[in-house]
């Protein structure tokens, strides 16, 4: 009962708004593939972008420093989060809140004071350096961790875990071969949002990174001040198809659910 | 004496995705009647409501309300109101704005709409409720006041989706009662869907059984409890032995190798038929008195009878008795010639659609 | 069972030495001036012109976005979610999906887009028009936030509004409301939990941004966000730094507070 023109005009503002976040991004790629360095010009198709991207010995590090960075972080922070998970759901009603608003502030809280705050207790205890960064991005993935296996383990069939017990299986067992399997996803989708929150973070890297030592998102800013150099647009499309890749597989588990992906974004905020 | 014709649904065919849901339905609703569709889910009922409360368009056909075509009439240009299956009530409002709603659309007076919401809510024995938030409503409550919404428009028809779906047995059957003095205290005419026959039979004037799109039978309760048309009616109200037979000839019928007397003629001679005998018409004699003999295999209590299997020829007779027998007793099998009701048996595609499911 | 419990240990411990710990020093470095005597002065310090400036700018800029990305993404929502086919959800995960992109290239295709030379300017260029100067000025910084931040706003309304019982608008149409009744009396007010979180998760991260006011505003334009950073940064004073952090902090969560309220009064009728 909707008329044609209404229709039409949906449709024309969905692909406007499209246009509009998607516009740049596009730009970006069109961009790492052009031969002239100029913005404004097409100069011819080209990888060399790409090849000397991987020559540049100051971007690689940074990539390497992330890798490693943003692969150990989002695992400890899966270990400590669903551990954190387990012991909680046998916790009073009112210690389980009080640890939930404990484990909110980091995402709630501006960045740039989170970033400060850890800043400020390595400078006095330990000094900056990888380690300090590594606690930050800790720090900033558990609570996503936390998010995405609580559901989970909510939902868990209580009574497949009773039944368990009640045919003679022991706890651990029971929690072993019932339970785990269950939140596994949960786990999984936490650990991989936990990885690409870690990926994506430029505030709280850059307030707890020791000197010399880049990821790759204060390694952009520091070479957009400089001026612009195309091998970044080259390593943009790089990450473009990474994250891609990434979000599909999230979203594969978590089977289209928007809340999980509200989640996600809630998550996202504080990111 | 028939009432006037209020609403005739003219030969209505609807698909969704390519899914035939309502094939050339054909149906008058008379003035102040009590109309229930009754079938299972996905026979189309629900769909026709909608069609006449105007939320989709038919493929094909006609509405036609009161003399008028009113098809492509959108919902609230239209004389009716719908109670809602998950009742609807609008959860930012109060009971007293979800109730004013219509009204103030209608631009009634202030003054109007306080006594109209004031009757509505002494009328579905809730009075003082105004300022409650439904939400904080028990299911029986925010069921009144979805009713109480609908009718102070004053519509000359309700439309009622499965409304008492989502209550308790004990609230449901008051509800029935209270839907029954409703209709007498208005004098419109109700239109309702229900999956329920028991609903069904005890509330309404004209009971439209469906089945896959089609119509398979309209009548009092009394006439589709009694005589059912096919297997599938059959099947649908109540408890049925429904059994292969064959029509000897008229007034003649075999059931299980045994020929019965029944009243059924024009069958024709040897024609395989559908034979339904209701439980509680299956009378249990001693051995050798009655048509067959068999034993009782199964037996349970009920409350106000008993509910037996007796095992005869080869098949299971669901036997209704406030005497019981215990498992293994030997019993002799009569019916009534007046309680065997002879079918003729689906012979094309389109006759499936009244088979017996399992 | 307190076996169980104890596998939170871990995380316990690290709540306690990494969320609240740090927090502890912000308080320690805020309340102390710089040889460690108790102070109010780097509290106090907001009230200084240029820091109480760089906070308006903070929240002008910060609400100009939030509103207009609430301008943009509610007719998006609404449209979005009023189709039901199984493709929506893939079309809800592109519009959110530029989230996901590094925020650091986001800010940096921006621009390329407003530079001087940039491509913006080279369209306009090309049909013959006067180049616009946007870069390093509060417009880029306004575009660079709403369009870092509006998928923010697209999810929760989208979410708030699939939320929102279809039957609710049959049940408005069938009591006699047309098109524009049903919007401004049954969608706008069930969708107003989305519309809140909508806000809180724009408006948090714009105002304490200062990367984008960096690149885009160049350095010419200072949010709170800038003036914290150069502090630890340049001028190295880390008390008053701390002490204007707290102040933010403080805003953000009064702010987050008064906007919760609002939700939950509104919650407290949206009880399913």
């Amino acid at each position: 009962m909707v008329s044609r023109g209404q229709k039409f005009l949906e449709r024309f503002y969905i692909g406007f708004v499209f246009f509009l976040l998607y516009a740049p991004i596009l730009i970006l790629i069109v961009c790492s593939f052009n031969a002239s360095k100029a913005r404004t010009v097409w100069g011819g198709f080209t990888f060399n972008w790409y090849v000397s991207l991987a020559q540049n010995e100051e971007v690689m590090a940074a990539v390497r420093t992330s890798l490693v960075l943003t692969f150990s972080a989002a695992l400890i922070a899966t270990i400590l989060g669903t551990l954190a998970c387990i012991g909680m759901t046998v916790m009073k009603k009112n210690s389980q809140s009080a640890i939930m608003s404990v484990t909110n502030i980091p995402m709630l809280n501006a960045d740039i004071v989170t970033g400060i705050a850890i800043m400020l207790l390595f400078v006095r205890f330990a000094g900056l350096g990888m380690m300090s960064m590594l606690a930050a991005h800790i720090t900033l993935g558990v609570p996503y961790v936390i998010l995405n296996v609580m559901p989970k383990l909510k939902q868990t069939n209580r009574s497949a875990y009773e039944a368990a017990l009640d045919l003679g299986a022991t706890p651990t067992y029971a929690f072993r071969k019932i339970v785990l399997p269950d939140i596994m996803p949960g786990v999984l989708s936490g650990f991989l949002l936990a990885f690409t929150i870690s990926l994506d973070d430029f505030v709280i890297t850059y307030f707890t990174k020791g000197p010399g030592i880049n990821t790759i998102s204060t390694m952009i800013y520091q070479q957009v001040r400089r001026g612009i150099n195309p091998e970044m647009y080259a390593l943009s499309t790089i990450l473009f198809l990474v994250i891609l890749v990434f979000l599909w597989i999230v979203n594969r588990i978590q089977n289209d659910e928007p809340q999980a992906a509200e989640a996600q974004a809630k998550g996202k905020v504080a990111a | 004496m028939q009432a006037k014709e209020l609403i005739h649904l003219e030969n209505i065919s609807k698909s969704f995705d390519g899914e035939l849901v309502l094939d050339e339905l054909d149906l008058t609703i008379r003035e102040n009647e009590f109309l229930t569709l009754l079938g299972p889910s996905g026979c189309g009922k629900s769909t026709t409501l909608r069609i006449l409360g105007g939320f989709i368009l038919p493929d094909k056909g006609r509405v036609i309300f009161d003399g008028q075509d009113i098809t492509n009439t959108p919902p609230n240009k239209r004389n009716l109101n719908t109670v809602f299956q998950k009742y609807s009530l609008f959860p930012h409002m109060n009971v007293e704005d979800n109730i004013a709603f219509g009204l103030r659309i209608a631009g009634k007076s202030d003054a109007y709409i306080k006594d109209k919401i004031k009757y509505a809510l002494k009328l579905v024995n809730l009075d003082g409720f105004e300022k409650r938030s439904p939400l904080l409503l028990s299911g029986g409550q925010q069921q009144r006041i979805a009713i109480a919404r609908a009718i102070v428009n004053e519509p000359r028809v309700l439309l009622l989706d499965e409304p008492l779906g989502a209550l308790d047995l004990k609230l449901r059957q008051d509800m029935q009662y209270e839907l029954i003095r409703l209709k007498n205290e208005l004098g419109i005419t109700f239109v309702y869907v229900t999956h329920d026959q028991e609903e069904a039979l005890t509330m309404s004037d004209t009971v439209v059984v469906m089945n896959q799109g089609y119509i398979q039978q309209m009548g009092t309760p009394e006439d589709i409890y009694n005589e059912p048309e096919n297997a599938f009616v059959a099947d649908f109200i109540g408890d049925s032995n429904i059994i292969d037979g064959i029509m000897i000839r008229d007034r003649k019928v075999e059931i299980l190798g045994v020929t019965f007397d029944c009243v059924d003629t024009g069958f024709g001679e040897y024609k395989p038929v559908d034979v339904v005998i209701r439980p509680e018409d299956v009378v249990l004699l001693d051995p050798g008195k009655g048509s067959m003999d068999g034993v009782v295999s199964h037996i349970i209590f009920k409350g106000v009878h008993y509910e037996m299997e007796v095992t005869a020829g080869g098949f299971d007779w669901l036997v209704q008795s406030t005497v019981g027998h215990p498992v293994g007793t030997p019993v002799g099998i009569w019916v009534d010639p007046y309680n065997i009701q002879i079918m003729n048996k689906p012979e094309s595609d389109d006759e499936k659609a009244v088979g017996v499911e399992e | 069972m307190t076996k169980r419990k104890m596998l939170a240990g871990p995380y316990l411990v690290w709540a306690a030495g990494f969320i609240i710990l740090p927090l502890f020093m912000i308080l320690l470095y805020g309340f102390t001036s710089e040889d460690g005597g108790f102070t109010f002065s780097n509290i106090a310090a907001i009230a200084d012109p240029i820091h109480l400036s760089a906070l308006g700018q903070s929240i002008v800029i910060a609400a100009g976005s939030t509103v207009i990305s609430l301008l943009v993404s509610y007719p998006l929502a609404y449209i979005l979610s009023k189709r039901t086919s199984g493709k929506t959800s893939t079309v809800i995960m592109m519009f959110i999906l530029p989230m996901w992109i590094n925020f650091m290239l986001r800010v940096l295709a921006l621009q390329m887009i407003l530079a001087n030379t940039g491509i913006l300017n080279g369209i306009l260029g090309f049909f013959g028009l006067e180049p616009l100067h946007i870069l390093y000025s509060r417009k880029a910084i306004l575009i660079g936030m709403t369009y870092d931040y509006l998928p923010f706003m697209i999810l929760p309304l989208y979410n708030a509004m699939c939320k929102i019982d279809r039957d609710l608008v049959d049940a408005a149409a069938d009591l006699g409301a047309g098109r524009f009744i049903i919007f401004s009396k049954v969608i706008l007010p069930l969708s107003m939990p989305g519309v809140i979180s909508g806000i809180i998760m724009v408006f948090i991260p714009s105002i304490s941004e200062f990367a984008i006011a960096d690149i885009l505003g160049g350095s010419k334009i200072l949010l709170i966000g800038n003036v914290i950073e150069q502090e630890f940064n340049l001028t190295n004073n880390w008390n008053l730094g701390s002490g204007l952090s707290l102040v933010l902090m403080l805003f953000i969560f009064g702010s987050m507070a008064v906007m919760n309220k609002t939700d939950a009064d509104q919650e407290g009728q949206l009880l399913w």
